[in-house]
């Protein structure tokens, strides 16, 4: 019973990075439809320029953290002016492989200037573990989950409350009246490029703390779309929620089943969920017109 | 030249080659092409053949994805699944001329199952279901290790003719474009069929091809049969040309490049995927050409190589979408029109 609630806890807390990833597939899938293929690319590109400013140029963690998010928005930026801008109302496939283009143009270049050893990055927190009874997780579990907990809350109040959160989500929910209105869509899909880097970033960050930094970081990501799939890819309760519960499963299946188990549980759980319920838990069920 | 094409019949004006001359060059190149193992050394023969087993393999996605309009990210697992059935084939003793159909058919079952998703979503969602089915089945790959030999890869026997051993790239050679020029033949006929018009029905706007009356669940599934009917092709006479795999060879990656090259190509066209193939494989191979000459200047451009050709690859298929949407088969036919409409502009 205790290893049950063991693998329990550890999967739960796993999950708070999943929702971080999934987070940003949502903002850009929400203001854009479009589904980022780079993300897990961004995130290791964040990670690298941390680890520079971090490790190469000695800044101290939080300053590290803070020019890794600046440079990161600029990229966003650049990414979303050339790549996405021309192709915007273009076929989904067209869209999809563009991104799909981004991340190998990232990975490529990201291997070439910083190479494809592993390097070990400091953590900007300090870490604790947790201890009940006779359970222990480890600290950088913990240490992630609070910083993905505090972020994602952060986000939500951005959302509710702030103006520019407001015109986000009305960008979300509709372009045309939301463009009616007076709010400038370009301004708020450039805004969900900068946001998606930046949560990417710090989702990043807190990985490569936990187990090394090298480029195969990126392809960690793609699992995700287990948890967006489930979740509805236009929700974001959708996506903490199934992020959590996606994070559980593969910690009780890699526990009871074995390790391997973990490259294939999330494809199955897709795989699963888009035969029985395309769109998700919370997602908004498309109704097509002629 | 080609002057003064005037169609009598219906029948003229679908013809594959409608002018004399058309046909005439045709002939000389295919004549040309035939004769290559005579004359082509090793290394260029190699390429040759890797590019017609490509081709076979992104015909068959052009059909799914740029005919029918859904996205497949799983067309290299397609391959593994054929190169595996024509490894236990082969095995059995079956003759390589029953095996790479067996094979096709036995990829089109599974293509099925894993199209069935389609049926219910489309798009995005597809997409991120043949994801899915690309890393199952890749699992499959590494670790049904009865079947398919885990991560040491599987050996395939070669194939006999008549007694003759299909080995080495010359006689291989022949095997692979003759599978190349029938499976060509069949897509470029494919598109003057009821199969094919609903095809593309189907992708400009699967709703209106139902109340035209297509079936959409018949539709969708026979295009991906036939897509991964192709690449189950291609993955064995993938597995007899290089006599032993691993499951590394088809994995997301690999998916990917038959993406790119559609695109690169030319959606929903033959000629662009026979280009988008050809073009795609032979950039990596420019890439290190070139490295290995200026190794001399740059020494530590060999240690690049990689890297670049990612970077490459992926501003190949952004540019393409962005300035070539319809791919390297609009600027053949460009050139093309420039030479038939000479002197005049166009």
């Amino acid at each position: 019973m205790s290893e049950f609630i063991e693998f329990s806890l550890l999967g739960l807390f796993s999950g708070g990075v999943y929702a971080l990833i999934a987070l940003g597939f949502v903002l850009i899938y929400k203001c854009t439809r479009v589904i980022n293929f780079a993300i897990g690319e961004v995130m290791m590109l964040g990670a690298y320029f941390y680890y520079t400013a971090n490790v190469i140029f000695g800044v101290s963690p939080l300053e590290a953290v803070v020019l890794a998010l600046i440079s990161i928005s600029i990229f966003s930026l650049i990414f979303e002016y050339l790549v996405l801008r021309p192709l915007s109302g273009q076929p989904v496939v067209s869209v999809l492989m563009a991104t799909i283009g981004l991340a190998s143009i990232i990975h490529g270049m990201v291997e070439a200037t910083w190479g494809s050893d592993t390097v070990n990055v400091p953590r900007p927190f300090p870490s604790m573990r947790l201890i009940f009874g006779d359970v222990l997780v480890p600290g950088s579990v913990v240490t992630n989950f609070a910083a993905a907990v505090v972020l994602i809350g952060l986000f939500s109040v951005f959302f509710r409350y702030s103006k520019t959160g407001v015109t986000l989500r009305a960008t979300a929910s509709d372009p045309v009246t939301a463009a009616t209105l007076g709010i400038d869509i370009r301004y708020a899909q450039r805004l969900s490029w900068v946001l998606a880097g930046i949560v990417g970033t710090i989702a990043g960050v807190l990985i490569s703390t936990a187990s090394g930094l090298s480029p195969l970081l990126s392809a960690g990501a793609l699992s995700v779309f287990a948890v967006i799939i489930l979740g509805g890819l236009d929700s974001v309760l959708g996506a903490i929620v199934a992020a959590l519960a996606v994070g559980w499963m593969e910690s009780i299946v890699v526990g009871y089943v074995g390790g391997k188990a973990r490259d294939v549980v999330p494809y199955l759980t897709v795989l699963g969920i888009l035969m029985i319920r395309p769109y998700g838990l919370f997602g908004t069920r498309q109704i097509e017109r002629l | 030249m080609r002057i003064g094409v005037f169609h009598e019949t219906y029948a003229s004006e679908e013809s594959l080659l409608d002018s004399q001359t058309q046909r005439a060059v045709f002939a000389v190149f295919l004549a040309a092409f035939l004769a290559l193992p005579l004359y082509g050394s090793d290394y260029v023969l190699a390429m040759v053949c890797i590019v017609g087993i490509h081709l076979i393999a992104v015909i068959g996605l052009n059909i799914i994805t740029g005919n029918t309009g859904l996205i497949s990210l799983s067309q290299a697992a397609f391959m593994g699944v054929g190169c595996y059935s024509v490894a236990w084939a082969a095995r059995w003793g079956i003759p390589f001329y029953f095996a790479l159909p067996l094979a096709g058919a036995l990829t089109a079952l599974v293509g099925v199952l894993v199209g069935l998703p389609s049926l219910r979503v489309k798009g995005l969602y597809l997409a991120i279901a043949t994801l899915a089915a690309q890393f199952i089945l890749s699992f499959c790959f590494r670790e049904w290790e009865s079947v398919t030999g885990g991560v040491g890869g599987i050996r395939i026997p070669r194939a006999y003719l008549f007694g003759i051993e299909l080995s080495g790239d010359r006689r291989l050679f022949y095997l692979i474009f003759s599978c190349v020029f029938l499976l060509g033949l069949l897509a470029c006929n494919l598109s003057r069929t009821y199969v094919g018009r609903a095809f593309v029905a189907v992708r400009d706007r699967d709703i209106s091809a139902e109340i035209l009356g297509v079936n959409l669940l018949r539709a969708k599934l026979l295009a991906f049969a036939m897509g991964s009917f192709y690449a189950g092709v291609a993955g064995g006479l993938l597995g007899y040309f290089y006599g032993a795999v691993t499951p590394t060879y088809f994995d997301f990656g690999l998916s990917v490049f038959y993406l790119a090259a559609i695109i690169v190509g030319g959606l929903g066209s033959v000629l662009g995927s026979v280009l988008g193939a050809a073009f795609m494989t032979l950039v990596p191979e420019v890439l290190r050409v070139a490295t290995d000459l200026a190794r001399p200047w740059f020494p530590g451009l060999a240690g690049l190589l990689l890297p670049m050709g990612q970077v490459v690859f992926g501003v190949l298929i952004i540019g393409f979408l962005i300035f070539e949407p319809h791919g390297l088969a609009e600027i053949w036919a460009r050139v093309r029109r420039a030479f038939v409409l000479w002197p005049a502009k166009t």
